[in-house]
């Protein structure tokens, strides 16, 4: 168990964005993005060397502004794209921008970690997201089965859907929708459905998650009240079509047919602070990982509404032993929904979780005062999953 | 005396010597007789006699006058002596003349009965010659007696024949109306015409060989199959009251119809009758709210009450009655009756508990004695009052209900007695069926107001709602709990053999999950509002383009009045709790003087550029030594705890905000003075003031990070404008 010890990395500036290389399904690589008002703001290309528990990092400088949200291309490694405040001296503005980072970076050069530090790179300018009509970015979301051409953004009260023209290299706005209504409409985030041919996203905007049809940038469902308080984070269960998870500030996680948006299907109440991000496993649906301002990392185990089938697996202590689970597979219970692990690593709030791209059973977490940690699911659970 | 008064005379007869010779044999004649006397009369004095004899005791029996002489010449001086001998000459001289009129006296007696005895030896010579006579008639009176009494004979017993004959005429003549009378009072008067066929029954079954009184038994058993018929149709179709009912079966009951038949047909009619009663009342009870709250308005305590005294005097009596009959009826046959007595009373238990209504009724007065507006000026009902009306109110009703509940225990009720009710009916009925479950429904409801307005849409109960309810809840882990089990198994005696009891322990442990459930959701609720508060403040300002602070902000003014308004409500209900005393004693002067000392000594590292790595260094080592704060951590019972919940909840959110945003150098100086504020005022809220103390360090720590052109206030300007303000 010796290497299912978590690995720790450590960044000079305080951090809240953080993404995997979606593209990438070889290497365990994630893109960090800090924030610094002071400083010329970096993206940190973060290398993860399974076999030797080795950390690589190669630094990339954002100079244009502190990075609020960072999102990689699902078609090429090397494009990515963030939203960074512009401040002024009387004024901040969040845009966005897609990028596209040195070529010899993208599958990672394994350079020493400690002459890193001399040739820092810079990031080449794709295009920008024009925003000026629409107000402050909250983020960037790419089309997730696509060829990297299509993002839709969400500005204050707008979904913006843009083409990426010309290798990237052109944004037009192909259309947008706004909403309407009274009160603080601003959109705090997004998520990109995987199913229905990429034709829906869903986005939270207070205690609201509503969800849109891109072709014809019409609501089609809305949770009112999806939680007590500001909903902070989405994500769709990659298995089943329907299914969508939220966190917020009510330190509570609930999972949504959004066939039926009147109650939730599950809740969970395992933080005691905000619950800042949300991820389900890309493979295994039913491992769910939380981020929270409570300064913790829980990852969980939702059998129930997950996609497997239910009660196929075993217990977690009759593991050890392989022969003899097989014969025993039948009489044994199935596994209950459960907290598998809350991980305590971090010393300050946790603004973002991510799964790897690369490997399903490796995620990371990265809280405020830029510590990057890089986890693994349990051996235990692994087996059991996978056997 | 007699012995005394023989010695003496025995003793002057000698003159003055005392001789014994003379004394010893005079007094033995006198003392034989006398003897037998003594010792039935006297027995003290002869056991005094043998227990000390005396020899010189010139009264005592075992007077000896040697010894006597030999004493008193030895002892007493001369003077003494002749003293003594003239007392003793005169004493004798004294008893000598009383002895002569004794003589005297015995001698007259003596005459006068022998006189007596002569004169009767006369009358009775006579008197025997009258009796004589009187024999002698007294045997012909007899004789004369004996013949007149011969010749009556013969016409006393044809007078007695004929008086017979007679008597047999008129119950022959009672027997041939018999049908008649059946016929007229079948209709009108069945018990009568029962009567008269119970009369008749036995001389008809006796004599059914002759043909005319078989005749008339025919006739009168199809009378009285008819009147059975009747009976039983009238037993089915009507409602009878119970007592009718019960004669109804009396009646079938003496017409020898089978008695099992008759039993299931009774309950089954006494059935239908309780049934009828139940519905009724279940008629009156408010329709099940299904949303739970009070969104209609719950009827009035003293409806409730009428209810339940009607419920119990009509449903209870009746079913003791038709018991209490049935047990009349069909003796030791308990078998039945017992499931039947068993099933209705659960009937009637589960319509008892759903006046449990009634908690909400109570619960719909307080959220509206809350939400009244209080008129300004006076203070409404405080909520130590409400909470004491609320308790006593929900106390009394149960008490109410085991009081009624009691009635089926009492013990003129026939079938108290019945195992049923000893055992199981107390259990299962009203200890686990009444007071758990109302208990479990209480704590389920509380818990409701909790769990369901987190819940989406459901309006929220306020707060103050949840505090009593959580405060309720608590009392109920303390006292009430044990209390009301106490007073049930008081009334209700459980059996040692019967089934298995929720344990009070178990109770309380649920009433205090609660409780707990309460006070966090109160926490959570209250926190929230003044963290959105908050946030909203942080999120709507413009943090760059402010300008040079001059006051504390509104919304932090406002912060404070909150804490402090929910400081006093709490305070109502719940205790003090311990603060951790580090610095209890401190005034705000001190307090301030102590932050101001400490405060640039934290801000420094963070705006000298030069080494960005420090900055980190520095909250972390700072981190690693301070305890991790849980925010929505579950919060104890007492107004500290309950306050401290709040505040880091508040705090953290104000963290988070400013975390979010970026500040110009007004825009910190402003978070610093807000900041300043804040902990003047809210340390002493807190159970340790470290923790707001650290949460405002890092509010501080992260709106420095956040700021542009970090130029902090200066501390004494910080203080004034607090202290203004």
């Amino acid at each position: 168990m010796e290497d299912d010890a978590p690995v720790i990395y450590g960044l000079e500036f305080q951090a809240r964005a953080l993404t995997p290389q979606t593209a990438e399904t070889d290497a365990i690589r994630f893109l960090v993005g800090t924030q610094s008002l002071r400083y010329d703001n970096q993206i940190h290309i973060i290398d993860f060397d399974d076999e030797n528990n080795i950390i690589n990092k190669n630094v990339l400088l954002h100079q244009v502004g502190e990075i609020w949200h960072i999102s990689t291309s699902p078609a090429d490694k090397g494009v990515l794209s963030t939203c960074y405040n512009k401040t002024s001296d009387t004024k901040v503005m969040t845009c966005a921008a897609v990028w596209r980072m040195p070529k010899e970076l993208e599958s990672g050069s394994h350079e020493s970690p400690d002459d890193s530090s001399s040739n820092t790179q810079t990031l080449e300018l794709l295009c920008h997201l024009d925003n000026t009509a629409h107000g402050n970015m909250a983020c960037v979301m790419w089309e997730p089965m696509g060829d990297g051409k299509k993002i839709i953004s969400l500005a204050d009260n707008n979904i913006l859907l843009w083409d990426l023209q010309e290798s990237s290299s052109q944004a037009v706005l192909s259309s947008s929708a706004a909403l309407e209504g009274k009160g603080q409409l601003k959109f705090t985030s997004g998520r990109w459905s995987p199913h229905h041919n990429c034709t829906q996203i869903a986005t939270a905007n207070d205690t609201t998650v509503r969800g849109w049809d891109t072709r014809s940038m019409r609501q089609i469902y809305c949770i009112e009240n999806a939680h007590g308080q500001l909903v902070r984070d989405l994500d769709f269960n990659p298995n089943k079509q329907y299914y969508l998870a939220s966190c917020g500030d009510d330190c509570k996680v609930k999972f949504w047919d959004t066939r039926n948006v009147t109650e939730p299907v599950k809740t969970l109440e395992e933080h005691s602070h905000w619950v800042w991000n949300v991820r389900y496993n890309h493979s295994h649906d039913q491992l769910i990982l939380t981020g929270s301002s409570d300064s913790r990392v829980i990852l969980s185990n939702m059998v129930s509404i997950s996609s497997e089938p239910f009660g196929h697996m075993v217990d977690d202590d009759e593991l050890s032993d392989q022969e003899d689970q097989h014969q025993e597979e039948k009489i044994k219970e199935p596994l209950q929904d459960s907290v598998i692990a809350t991980y305590e690593e971090h010393e300050d709030s946790v603004y973002a979780v991510e799964w790897s791209s690369a490997d399903p059973w490796l995620f990371a977490s990265l809280s405020y005062d830029g510590r990057l940690v890089i986890n693994r699911v349990p051996r235990a659970l692994k087996y059991h999953i996978l056997l | 005396m007699a012995a005394v008064t023989a010695g003496s005379g025995a003793g002057s007869g000698v003159g003055d010597s005392p001789e014994a010779t003379g004394g010893s044999t005079g007094g033995g004649g006198w003392r034989r007789p006398h003897g037998p006397l003594q010792r039935y009369y006297g027995p003290s004095t002869a056991e005094a006699a043998e227990a000390a004899p005396d020899p010189t005791d010139i009264n005592g029996p075992h007077f000896d006058p040697e010894v006597f002489m030999t004493k008193v010449r030895s002892e007493c001086p001369l003077g003494q002596l002749l003293a003594r001998e003239a007392a003793l000459g005169r004493e004798i001289r004294a008893l000598d003349s009383d002895m002569q009129t004794l003589l005297y006296e015995n001698y007259n007696k003596f005459i006068s009965a022998t006189d007596t005895i002569r004169k009767m030896k006369v009358d009775f010579r006579h008197m025997e010659a009258e009796m004589d006579d009187l024999a002698a008639n007294m045997a012909a009176i007899s004789a004369s007696s004996a013949r007149v009494s011969a010749a009556l004979q013969d016409r006393h017993r044809r007078g007695a024949q004929l008086a017979g004959v007679q008597a047999l005429l008129r119950k022959l003549q009672a027997l041939v109306e018999v049908p008649g009378r059946l016929r007229r009072w079948a209709g009108t008067d069945p018990a009568r015409a029962l009567r008269c066929h119970a009369r008749a029954r036995a001389v008809l079954r006796h004599y059914r060989h002759l043909p005319s009184f078989r005749a008339i038994e025919d006739e009168s058993h199809a009378i009285m199959a008819d009147l059975a018929q009747r009976l039983r149709t009238r037993l089915r179709e009507e409602t009878l009251d119970p007592k009718e009912l019960t004669e109804c079966v009396e009646m079938l009951l003496q017409l020898e119809e089978p008695q099992e038949e008759l039993s299931e047909e009774f309950l089954s009619q006494a059935g239908a009758r309780l049934e009828a009663e139940l519905v009724t009342l279940e008629a009156e009870l408010p329709a099940p709210d299904p949303s739970g709250t009070a969104t209609t308005p719950p009827p009035p305590a003293s409806d409730i009450l009428d209810f339940v005294d009607r419920g119990s005097s009509a449903f209870v009596g009746t079913l003791c009655q038709l018991a209490g009959s049935y047990r009349a009826l069909f003796g030791g046959d308990t078998g039945r009756l017992e499931p039947f007595a068993a099933a209705l009373a659960t009937r009637y238990f589960s319509l008892l508990e759903r006046r449990q209504t009634f908690f909400l009724g109570c619960l719909g007065d307080v959220r509206q004695a809350l939400a009244a507006p209080r008129p300004p000026g006076k203070e409404g009902p405080g909520l130590p009052d409400l909470l004491a009306t609320l308790a006593a109110s929900v106390l009394g009703q149960l008490k109410a209900v085991l009081a009624y509940v009691q009635l089926f225990t009492a013990r003129d009720v026939a079938f108290a007695s019945l195992p049923y009710f000893k055992g199981e009916f107390c259990v299962t009925a009203v200890r686990e069926g009444l007071v758990v479950a109302f208990v479990r429904w209480l704590c389920r409801t509380a818990r409701g107001f909790a769990d369901g307005p987190a819940e989406r849409g459901a309006p929220a109960a306020p707060p103050a709602l949840l505090l009593l309810l959580a405060r309720l809840c608590l009392d109920y882990e303390n006292s009430t709990i044990s209390y009301i089990l106490t007073l049930t198994d008081e009334q209700f005696p459980p059996q040692d053999s019967g089934p298995a009891v929720t344990p009070g322990p178990a109770l309380c442990a649920e009433a205090r999950a609660a409780a707990q459930r309460l006070l966090d959701h109160y926490v959570q609720v209250q926190g929230a509002a003044v963290a959105q508060m908050l946030r909203k403040s942080v999120e709507t300002r413009d943090w760059l383009g402010t300008v040079e602070p001059r006051n504390v902000r509104a919304v932090m003014k406002r912060v404070v009045e909150d804490i402090t308004a929910i400081d006093v409500q709490v305070g109502q209900l719940f205790e003090e709790g311990v603060r951790r005393a580090q610095s209890s004693d401190s005034s705000r002067r001190a307090f301030s003087v102590y932050s101001s000392s400490r405060a640039p000594g934290r801000y420094a590292p963070s705006y000298t550029p030069s080494a960005p790595m420090d900055t980190h260094l520095l909250s972390n080592i700072q981190k690693l030594f301070s305890e991790r704060i849980d925010i929505f951590s579950p919060v104890e019972f007492n107004k500290v705890s309950v306050l401290t919940g709040i505040i880091k909840i508040s705090l953290k959110t104000l963290l988070e905000c400013v975390r979010l945003r970026t500040l110009g150098r007004f825009g910190l100086q402003q978070v610093q003075v807000d900041g300043h504020y804040l902990q003047l005022y809210l340390w002493r809220f807190a159970s340790d003031e470290r923790v707001v103390q650290g949460l405002l360090d890092e509010v501080a720590a992260s709106a420095a990070h956040r700021c542009l052109d970090p130029v902090p206030m200066e501390h004494s300007v910080v203080e004034l404008i607090c202290e203004r303000g």
